[in-house]
């Protein structure tokens, strides 16, 4: 039968108003990036992590915003000094109390103590630990000695300090003594009256010839202000200490200048216009913590970023030059690889510092040596996917029409790479972390002047004071810690979601 | 299998010779720091610098060095730290404080690594697993000089079971030696235990899985006679060369831990150099460094070959 010859109303729709079955998915298409992101939020631990370091990155931007210090304000005083927060302190929670663990003090030292606070109403001794009782013969008669393990307030117990100013300054202090009520400087008291001794700024009170106190018989101090007029410096016409008659005098008369005995907690509010208020302590250089760890974090955090998103683009181009071409580019370029990477990383980085921290400064020259062996990996990573895909077809096909090598390389190749790729940097950010506040610790690399501090020399500057200020390592130590767990955490799960291959797989 | 040794060996000693001509070149780049005027050694240290052609090209300089080394093993004299003396010797002195801590800390810490990786690996999925790992996870991110703040502070100060740092001496097998030596070997433990058990874990669980372990279990071994002949023996070709790869590693121990605990070995040594600009010291510790992270890596990769025989006929083609 001649099919052109069928008339035109023998045909019909087979399926005209039936369901296809066989139609395109009516459901939203699910990129591999929501799908990643969702097996990610399926991983628990990764997902704490990741707030933990949102958390400690916030942490880096605002913790030198929101303390009252600058990296640059360094106390001569308050150095290696605990945590101290005067309103918290004032609660006596055992919190933010500037407390400092005292063992073995005996009576004459108490007494001492107990005189800081008479005079400045500061009184140091937060409480007593313990008490121990020592039975001593002694000239043939048995005499119990006690001593207290006590709980001193670092920043009260510092007490007095001498200090020489200016007449100018002098003045100034005065005003703003009658402007705030605060007394700074105190009565004067000779050496002469306290057994010539001058070191001790803190005695007012009649000692004996080993320099401890001799009360009256009501059991008070008793008070050796200077009165020698003579003596005096300059006229002082501000606020006197309860109890004076009048004629102490509140300056000691010096070549050009006068000197005072100063309280130094309210000297440091004539100062900086506050009370001492470290969250975090002080370090060696009498800078705040809290806002030293923001800082160093900062700086750690961008210089690891910069330093892996570097090491990213080199390693992925020379990973992909070797992966592509092969043969004996691939075994030149690999050999130049073995190479760079037998150096030891200190070894780099101390011949970069010496050789080129003068001519393009420090941070330049430590990013160098960063960059220098850091790109091994990733390159590494790259030429190994460029191996598994470089003879598939779609990469044939790509060739057939004419695309170019760089085409093929970074169009067609890479972007199946890049998966794998982002997801090591996101592993390689704590590696670098670490390195380089481990060069900051050893001092091979000193970023002081430029980033103000880093984890790293916070670390190392604790370190030295371990036994006396163990906070100064304490909270530089924890937030490591912490940003160290968290991205690895963080960089396993997002590789386990982007490689569901490689999942449970730990290294 | 003998080539493909004698093969690696040499191209091993190829790369350390370029890594040390650079780092040669680039050290005696340097402006050389002043030396005292009125010391004895001053002039010594001028004549031998004549001598070992300081102001020749650099190939020239090198060649020197590197008779210096073949003919008498000399690897010039400390102009800085210990004006005079002979770098080697200095050496020498330094190397069995290091060795001996880490050796302590690894003789310990691999059996109880791989120990704690099986325990995990077999009880995978349960508390103790999670409990292992978690750890794992944990000792591994952090930093070994957060450990040895806790363990200074903890152990040392707080507990006071051990000094705060390393005795000075070269008793190094009294018992007051060991003792001073303790808190330094526990901090550098904890990354080795961590990292054999993670090693462990992940190749027992992934050995425990495969098809073989069916059929040992099939054909009638029980579940520890299969783990212990089969997949234990399996894993071990993952962490021989690793046990190997970490006793090589002793040498160089940690410049981190040295420095915090004042043990008088390499570590400080090296830095003491690099602070003091010594820079025939530095040249030496660059060359024991660089021997040793290759050594390391050629004898892991050497043991791969003769503990698994599907490597050694691979390298034969």
């Amino acid at each position: 039968m001649d099919y052109e010859k069928i008339p035109v109303e023998k045909f019909a729709f087979v399926q005209e108003n039936e369901k296809l079955h066989d139609r395109e998915l009516q459901t939203k298409a699910r990129s591999f990036f929501v799908d990643a992101m969702l097996r990610f939020g399926k991983n628990k631990s990764s997902v704490i992590a990741a707030w933990i370091l949102a958390l400690l990155i916030l942490y880096a931007i605002v913790a030198p915003m929101l303390s009252p210090y600058d990296i640059r304000d360094q106390d001569s005083i308050y150095i290696n000094f605990p945590p101290y927060v005067r309103a918290v302190s004032d609660m006596h929670l055992g919190i933010l109390d500037g407390a400092r663990t005292l063992d073995s003090q005996n009576d004459n030292s108490m007494l001492a103590w107990k005189a800081i606070g008479v005079e400045t109403g500061l009184e140091p001794v937060i409480r007593v630990l313990g008490t121990h009782d020592t039975e001593m013969i002694h000239k043939g008669q048995t005499i119990t000695r006690t001593t207290y393990d006590i709980e001193v307030n670092a920043y009260y117990m510092k007490g007095m300090i001498y200090k020489t100013f200016s007449y100018d300054e002098f003045q100034r202090i005065q005003d703003w003594q009658n402007e705030t009520g605060i007394q700074v400087l105190y009565p004067y008291v000779e050496p002469k009256d306290i057994g010539n001794i001058s070191d001790n700024p803190n005695i007012w009170y009649q000692v004996d010839s080993k320099g401890n106190a001799v009360l009256d018989d009501n059991g008070d101090f008793i008070p050796v202000y200077s009165t020698s007029v003579d003596k005096a410096g300059l006229e002082y016409s501000s606020l006197r200490i309860p109890g004076d008659p009048g004629d102490y005098i509140y300056s000691y008369g010096r070549s050009g200048s006068v000197q005072c005995r100063v309280l130094y907690y309210n000297y440091y509010q004539y100062l900086n216009g506050m009370e001492p208020a470290y969250l975090m302590g002080t370090n060696a250089l009498g800078q705040d913590i809290f806002c030293g760890i923001g800082v160093g974090a900062r700086f750690s955090i961008i210089f690891a970023i910069l330093v892996s998103a570097i090491n990213l683009t080199i390693g992925a181009i020379y990973g992909a030059l070797q992966g592509y071409y092969g043969g004996w580019v691939d075994m030149l370029l690999d050999r130049i690889a073995d190479i760079l990477s037998g150096v030891p990383f200190v070894v780099v980085t101390t011949l970069f510092q010496l050789h080129l921290a003068q001519k393009v400064g420090i941070v330049p020259s430590f990013l160098f040596a960063f960059v220098m062996t850091g790109w091994i990996g990733m390159s590494a990573l790259t030429r190994k996917q460029f191996y598994r895909f470089k003879s598939q077809e779609f990469v044939l096909a790509a060739r057939t029409l004419g695309a170019s090598d760089g085409r093929l390389m970074f169009k067609h190749i890479f972007p199946n790479a890049i998966g794998t790729i982002i997801t090591s940097c996101a592993l390689v950010i704590p590696g670098v972390i670490s390195s380089e506040t481990s060069m900051t610790y050893l001092g091979i690399v000193n970023l002081s002047a430029f980033a103000g501090t880093t984890i790293g020399t916070l670390l190392s500057q604790g370190n030295a004071v371990v036994t006396t200020a163990p906070h100064a390592i304490l909270y530089p130590s924890i937030f490591l810690g912490l940003l160290m767990i968290c991205f690895n955490l963080f960089g396993n799960g997002l590789r386990d979601a982007f490689n569901p291959t490689t999942r449970g797989v730990d290294d | 299998m003998f080539k493909y040794t004698l093969q690696r060996l040499l191209y091993m000693i190829i790369v350390f010779f370029v890594i040390t001509f650079m780092c040669f070149v680039l050290i005696r780049m340097l402006p050389l720091p002043a030396l005292p005027p009125d010391d004895i050694h001053t002039e010594v240290i001028q004549m031998r610098r004549e001598a070992l052609g300081y102001n020749k090209p650099y190939l020239v300089q090198f060649g020197i060095f590197l008779r210096g080394i073949f003919t008498k093993f000399d690897w010039g004299l400390s102009e800085q730290l210990y004006t005079g003396r002979s770098v080697l010797t200095i050496f020498l002195e330094k190397l069995p404080a290091t060795m001996i801590v880490n050796l302590y800390s690894i003789l310990w810490t691999i059996p109880v690594g791989i120990a704690l990786g099986i325990w995990a690996a077999l009880k995978k999925n349960t508390w103790v697993d999670y409990l292992i790992s978690t750890l794992t996870m944990v000792v591994i991110s952090v930093p070994s000089f957060v450990y040895a703040f806790l363990v200074q502070y903890i152990f040392c100060f707080r507990l006071r079971l051990f000094p705060l740092i390393m005795k000075g001496g070269s008793d190094y097998f009294s018992m007051e030696m060991f003792k001073s030596m303790v808190p330094a070997i526990l901090s550098l433990s904890f990354g080795v235990i961590a990292g054999f058990c993670r090693t462990t874990r992940a190749e027992l669980t992934e050995v425990l899985t495969s098809e073989f372990m069916l059929l040992a279990r099939t054909k009638g071994l029980t579940k520890a006679q299969a783990t212990v002949r089969h997949a234990l023996r399996n894993c071990f070709v993952v962490i021989v060369p690793g046990i190997f790869g970490e006793f090589i590693g002793i040498l160089g121990g940690s410049l981190i831990i040295e420095n915090i605990f004042a043990i008088p070995g390499v570590g400080g040594l090296t830095l003491n150099a690099i602070r003091s600009q010594d820079y025939n010291v530095f040249i030496m510790s660059t060359c024991f460094y660089t021997a040793i992270g290759l050594a390391a890596s050629l004898v892991v990769d050497i043991s791969y070959g003769f503990i698994d025989p599907r490597i050694r006929m691979g390298s034969k083609k």
